[in-house]
């Protein structure tokens, strides 16, 4: 049986506002990203989308050289890389480096790597305080709650209440409520001992890092503290610098509908001696926790060539309906429907890659071509087989064998003649969501038929 | 090829176009000298830190991270230019620093009009191996922003929130 969706769902259809947070910020930043990757704005986009596509899918087939090409040149430019298979593993490491340097603050950019292995949580039971620094994530983690959106985590907060969260005055305006935290997190900057940040590219060729922020957290926490941890699957690879050119192009303006981020840092090593500032010690913890198993299945190792732009999520009816929360891992919207089961195991919220309508948009707007509506199709298959309804499946081949039989088909001519399908019965729940068109008068045979005669 | 009909194209007006869309300000000057004149009435009365790329002649104090920390104006000198986004490119090296362009609110920038490139593309192919020469490589495309409070621009989160280039030459 497939489990059954979270009451989540039915929560987040009866919020009016969080409704209508969701569908404008969604649809705000689908129309930023149309409007840059029009013919005019970006001539090459679907040339620049295959190359993406062929340079992820290059590196992924060949991932065992490039992860050493990229530990090499880490090693060469003073760094270091730690090779983490979980999650735990990833956690204990930054945790024993921060105890063995005695360090009590480290702030942290934005990184869903981090939030998939709830590094947080693991640093603050050992007694160590990990601030969020990205303003959106800063506000969740005050309220405690988790990302909404790849690259709008507070999405479904009003400015009243990150009012409250920040304690400023009710009518606080975002300016204000920004410049807040800006003055508290400034504190926090100059005073961390590690910098925590994600990656969203790593480059074999350079043994660099590179970060791509509009507020500059992530070069603040990757350049004021001592220390510089970045965090990333091992997915995260590409060959050369110069591969970035296609990837710049495509990420921000599939995010946010920028040509270019505001800041793109690209990171290699610890400070140079000739160089005035940057960390004295820089880390790369390269996580696996479950890509290697996706990157075995040679259908499905594409759902590792995610950027992380969030713009499925923008385009996808669902995901514009039941919102972030209502997915059960940290990877929401389309790409989230095709990575849990994959990440997680197929048994757990197998509900999952069926509640998609298909319509294909994300596929249609991915910045890598990533076959999401292919993948969600082959994870139902693997589930129904797995573990489908008795009672589902034998339905299923009645279906096909009178499909098949036109002489048995013509005999379920009632059907039409009852008008409207009865809601009840495993009908109901399906009928509850979906209207029918009227069936007309005469099916496609009789017309054919009379035609003939004529 | 889009490459070549560039060449032929505007850099400067380019540049300013879209680094001005981006609520960046753009001032253009002919000489060294100007800039200097025009630097120094933009400056007076502020804390300023900047880099001691030849091209700011010494004006402002030198690196310290206090220095950044407390400053109105960080003052740089870019290495690179790109046109097509308005980006600035700095290689941190002995006269750059990570922080001058973080920490202060306002950060001003002084290029060499010949500096000014077309695009990404152009920049990689002619720095293809950033890590050779800096432990950091950094664009910066307008002021600091974010959407994070109902998806409202505010400007100014972490890094500047005003940021000024100054291209000099003919």
């Amino acid at each position: 049986m497939k489990s059954a969706p979270p009451q989540k769902i039915q929560d987040t259809l009866a919020d009016p506002q969080l409704q209508r947070a969701i569908y404008s910020a969604t649809g705000r930043l689908a129309e930023n990203r149309r409007k840059t990757v029009t013919a005019d704005a970006l001539p090459d986009y679907q040339e620049l989308r295959q190359h993406a596509h062929d340079v992820k899918q290059h590196t992924l087939d060949h991932l065992d050289k490039y992860l050493e090409e990229f530990e090499r040149n880490v090693i060469a430019r003073g760094g270091k890389v730690i090779w983490a298979s979980t999650g735990a593993e990833a956690c204990a490491f930054i945790s024993n480096l921060a105890r063995e340097r005695g360090v009590k603050l480290v702030v942290k950019s934005k990184s869903m790597t981090s939030e998939e292995v709830h590094l947080n949580e693991h640093l603050e039971k050992d007694g160590i305080e990990a601030v969020e620094t990205d303003l959106g994530e800063y506000i969740i983690q005050l309220t405690g709650e988790k990302p909404y959106h790849i690259i709008a985590p507070a999405l479904h907060k009003t400015r009243e209440q990150v009012a409250e969260v920040l304690h400023a005055a009710p009518d606080a305006t975002p300016e204000s409520l920004t410049a807040i935290a800006r003055a508290t997190l400034r504190e926090k900057f100059l005073a961390a001992g590690i910098g925590i940040t994600g990656a969203n590219f790593l480059v074999a060729d350079s043994g660099a890092i590179v970060l791509v922020e509009n507020e500059g957290n992530a070069r603040l926490s990757s350049s004021a503290p001592p220390i510089h941890i970045a965090i990333a699957g091992i997915e995260k690879l590409i060959p050369r610098a110069q591969d970035l050119a296609v990837f710049l192009k495509l990420l921000a303006r599939s995010a946010t509908g920028q040509p270019l981020s505001v800041y793109t840092s690209f990171l290699a090593g610890t400070r140079r001696a000739a160089e005035p500032d940057g960390p004295e010690e820089f880390y790369v913890v390269l996580l696996d926790n479950g890509r290697t198993k996706i990157l075995a299945d040679v259908e499905k190792r594409q759902s590792l060539y995610c950027i992380r732009c969030g713009a499925c999520l923008n385009h996808c009816p669902v995901y514009r309906k039941i919102g972030g929360y209502s997915y059960p891992w940290v990877y929401s919207g389309p790409i989230g429907k095709i990575l849990t089961p994959q990440f997680l195991g197929r048994d757990q919220d197998s509900w999952l890659p069926f509640a998609s309508s298909l319509c294909g948009a994300c596929g249609e707007v991915c910045p890598v071509k990533i076959e999401i509506p292919k993948i969600l199709l082959e994870l139902r298959q693997e589930i129904v087989e797995k573990s489908g309804d008795r009672a589902e499946r034998l339905a299923f081949r009645m279906f096909a064998w009178v499909m098949r039989h036109p002489r048995v088909y013509e005999q379920f001519r009632w059907v039409r003649k009852m008008g409207k399908l009865p809601s009840a019965g495993p009908l109901k729940a399906w009928l509850s969501q979906r209207d029918l068109p009227n069936l007309p008068a005469k099916s496609f045979r009789e017309l054919w038929r009379e035609r003939g005669r004529s | 090829m889009r490459l070549a009909e560039f060449r032929e194209g505007d850099p400067v007006g380019k540049f300013s176009e879209a680094l001005t869309a981006l609520a960046g300000k753009v001032v253009i000057v002919a000489t060294a000298e100007e800039a200097r004149r025009r630097l120094e009435s933009m400056l007076e009365g502020k804390r300023v830190v900047a880099s001691r790329a030849p091209i700011l002649g010494g004006l402002g104090e030198a690196y310290s991270r206090e220095a950044c920390a407390a400053a109105d104006i960080g003052l740089t000198s870019a290495d690179f230019a790109l046109a097509d986004t308005g980006s600035l490119v700095f290689l941190t090296e002995s006269h750059e620093s990570r922080l001058i362009s973080l920490l202060p609110p306002i950060h001003i920038a002084v290029i060499e009009r010949r500096k000014i490139l077309a695009s990404l593309d152009e920049l990689l192919s002619r720095v293809p191996h950033p890590s050779v020469q800096s432990s950091a490589m950094v664009l910066i495309t307008g002021p600091s922003r974010t959407a994070d409070i109902e998806m409202r621009l505010v400007r100014g989160v972490h890094g500047p929130g005003e940021i000024v280039v100054m291209i000099v030459g003919t």
